[in-house]
């Protein structure tokens, strides 16, 4: 779809606006609907639009399968981590309330990791199915 | 810091983040080291929590410190204890021989990532294990799952894709039935956590709801534990998988799932609405007769010798659920002590046939014509393990199904008492398969030139085989423990 | 109270049977994909419905509201559209291998060349 020049002027006014409105979703998630499972699918498809309107190598060159496959993984370390510091600073495992000296800025602090740790892994792994599906090729077509 | 208090939630966490780690350094040689180290530490953990646990009796522990029953609670006593340690002794014998089976069964690029399933499937296996929360256990259940479906689709074999996609569609039945089964007894109780539930059934144990959620949480969890006829996507999954695979999920996967099924009847139900009031106790008996003696059948006529010790996988969990079906101390130490032994045995075969298929590209039956020649040890191992599996005086095999016809007896019928006698005699005719082409017939020109598998292989099946043997010989250990899981889970709702 | 009442469950009965029917009737591996999913979808239901309290609002504490929605159901089923997601990526992955190592994606062609396969090996 690269021939049309409607279809890349408004992807490229498009897909900043989407890639915010993941952040909005991602960071109001404490005060609205919303969280890291919303955003990093919005997130997502803003590069998944864009790999479909310049091609997937474009969209392989703006975001490797190497940082993909990294984030996927980053993202459940992330999660686990925040788990951990808990264990670390003597609670129990995912134990919020003592991340910060008052309990409920502790929490706060919890799930604002938490949900980082979300998006990036939900994120990735939406791009890696996309990229999976789409990076293959029928036999003896040429696509 | 971290103390020995935590260890009930480490037991998942340290294979959870390993398996991330493993992704992110992309290396199979480290991805290994990491996978055994991993393994190593559940089986310690497990053990510490065993003593623990015959010590003090249940430990509780509270996820984000958040009191049960608002937040997730683990909750470990000596009948899930005893599950972590089959558990734990099976992952750290079947992770150090994945470091030769895996390189040759399975494309090298691909090295990493078994490595970061296998620790996922540990950790989705431990999760079932000590979880005390009804969602938490099925969310546990997807990820050991999700990896077992990609562990068996790694194998080169095209039927592998097959045998994954059967499973998949067939475990997600099962899973969904079992949401479907914790969602009606959310619905009857507000709660998820295993002891709330039973405490605050009281007055509803008897509605039509509750009744619903036995029976679909019965037809979901025994889909996953293959209990005959649900089993059929057990033969293919694990004639196809690699040998790693099929040998950690012959000895873990389905034995966690009649877990599951134990801790449902005995913990949240309880033993009088299952067994008193509904049929349940006849319906498993039936089954299990039926799966003992036709799986076994069944194995007899199999030409591949994975397939046939899959079905004769399918004719042990009768066993199992045989001892379950009397709901008596004496039956539920039968099934239990079966539910370990046999993993230990059966890991022990499949490694070996696994040995076998390195050197002889196959585990078709009528190429190993004179196999014993050419490899003694390995042939000597798969007799040792298939007495076990008949239940020779001597072996782990014979224990269990001693406290099984013991049981039988209590319960008053010689008649089942002679049936597992006498499916234990189908199981002299497919041992006696093996045996008869591998010993009695010319070694082929094939086999003639193979040498015995490396030790790699040899020693950690030989591990489980020894094990298997030992509990035969001397069972006080396992007996002990599987009396108190049948004491705990008998004493009713926790 | 009549039959109708429960409409929520009766819909959530009827995705139930149609996607379970689906699985078991159709040979096609995708159709059976999408008929799992559906099935799936039925928990869905069966979770989220019963979560909501006629008259009760969004379950966050504010001034003047008393009656809240259960929030519990749907953090649940997240969690099993998650799963759902999941699962339902691994099965069209599997699919498509399965289609670059048979040629087909019809349950009956497939066995049927798995069977001929069986019996070359044997002979």
């Amino acid at each position: 779809m690269r021939g049309y020049l409607v279809l890349r002027v408004v992807a490229k006014i498009i897909v900043p606006f989407m890639l915010l409105f993941a952040l909005y979703v991602q960071f109001h998630g404490d005060f609205g609907p919303g969280g890291g499972f919303q955003a990093g699918v919005i997130a997502a498809a803003a590069i998944i639009f864009y790999a479909l309107i310049f091609g997937l190598p474009a969209a392989r060159r703006v975001v490797p399968d190497r940082v993909v496959e990294s984030g996927i993984a980053a993202g459940v370390l992330v999660y686990a981590g925040v788990g951990v510091a808990g264990l670390l600073l003597g609670g129990n495992y995912l134990d919020y309330f003592v991340l910060d000296p008052d309990p409920v800025s502790g929490q706060h602090r919890g799930i604002f990791w938490v949900e980082a740790g979300v998006f990036i892994t939900v994120s990735s792994v939406m791009l890696k199915i996309f990229y999976m599906f789409a990076g293959r090729q029928r036999k003896g077509d040429d696509g | 810091m971290i103390d020995g208090t935590h260890l009930p939630v480490l037991q998942v966490v340290v294979p959870l983040l390993c398996a991330p780690l493993i992704v992110l350094v992309r290396g199979g040689r480290i991805g290994w080291a990491i996978a055994t180290a991993a393994s190593v530490f559940f089986l310690a953990s497990s053990l510490a929590i065993l003593l623990e646990v015959q010590r003090v009796g249940v430990i509780s522990y509270a996820i984000g410190s958040w009191p049960p029953p608002w937040g997730i609670e683990y909750r470990i006593d000596a009948a899930n204890a005893f599950m972590l340690v089959l558990l734990g002794l099976v992952a750290s014998v079947v992770a150090p021989y994945a470091w030769a089976s895996v390189r040759a069964e399975i494309p090298r690029d691909n090295h990493y990532l078994f490595y970061a399933l296998y620790c996922l499937a540990l950790a989705g296996l431990g999760g079932i294990a000590v979880t005390g929360d009804a969602f938490n256990l099925f969310v546990f259940l997807e990820i050991s799952s999700l990896a077992s479906y990609v562990l068996i689709a790694l194998d080169r074999d095209r039927r592998a894709l097959l045998a994954a996609y059967q499973y998949l569609i067939l475990g997600t039945i099962g899973a969904t039935f079992i949401v479907i089964g914790v969602g009606l007894l959310y619905l009857m109780t507000g709660t998820l956590n295993l002891a709330d539930i039973a405490s605050r059934l009281g007055d509803v144990r008897q509605a039509r709801p509750v009744l619903a959620a036995l029976a679909f949480l019965t037809v979901g969890i025994s889909l996953k534990a293959a209990l005959f006829p649900l089993h059929m996507w057990l033969p293919g999954a694990y004639a196809h998988a690699p040998s790693a695979v099929s040998a950690l999920l012959a000895a873990t996967a389905t034995k966690v799932s009649v877990y599951v099924l134990l801790r449902f009847y005995f913990s949240v139900f309880g033993t009088t609405a299952v067994f008193a009031a509904m049929p349940m106790g006849d319906v498993l008996l039936a089954l299990s007769i039926a799966a003992m003696i036709v799986a076994s059948a069944a194995a007899a006529f199999q030409t591949d010798l994975k397939r046939l010790l899959a079905y004769s996988s399918v004719a042990q969990i009768g066993y199992i659920t045989l001892g379950v079906s009397f709901a008596t101390a004496t039956g539920l130490t039968g099934g239990i002590v079966h539910l370990f032994n046999h993993g230990v045995t059966k890991g022990a075969l499949f490694m070996l046939v696994g040995a076998i298929a390195f050197r002889l590209g196959s585990s078709r039956i009528d190429r190993m014509a004179g196999l014993a020649r050419s490899m003694p040890l390995t042939c000597a191992g798969i007799v040792v393990g298939g007495l076990g599996l008949i239940g020779v005086p001597g072996t782990a095999g014979f224990v269990s199904k001693w406290y099984l016809v013991l049981a039988a007896i209590e319960a008053g019928s010689w008649v089942i008492a002679f049936v597992v006698v006498a499916s234990s005699l189908i199981a002299v005719a497919y041992v006696w398969r093996f045996v008869e082409v591998a010993y009695f017939r010319p070694p082929s020109e094939e086999t003639a030139r193979l040498k015995e598998p490396p030790a790699a292989l040899l020693v950690p099946a030989g591990v489980l085989l020894a094990a298997s043997v030992y509990f035969g010989v001397e069972p006080s250990l396992t007996l002990g423990a599987a009396y108190g899981a049948a004491e705990a889970l008998l004493a009713g709702p926790r | 109270m009549s039959a109708l009442d429960h409409y929520s469950y009766w819909v959530t009965i009827f995705l139930l049977v149609a996607g379970l029917f689906i699985v078991i009737a159709r040979g096609n591996f995708i159709k059976k994909l999408i008929g799992l999913s559906i099935f799936q979808t039925s928990v869905y239901l069966l979770y989220i419905a019963p979560g909501k309290l006629i008259g009760g609002t969004a379950p966050i504490v504010g001034a003047g509201f008393q009656v809240y929605s259960n929030p519990l159901p749907h953090v649940l089923i997240l969690t099993a559209i998650v799963v759902g997601i999941a699962t339902l990526a691994l099965g069209l992955a599997l699919v498509v291998r399965i289609r670059e190592a048979y040629g087909s994606i019809e349950e009956d062609e497939i066995l049927r060349a798995e069977q001929s396969a069986a019996r070359d090996d044997a002979t």
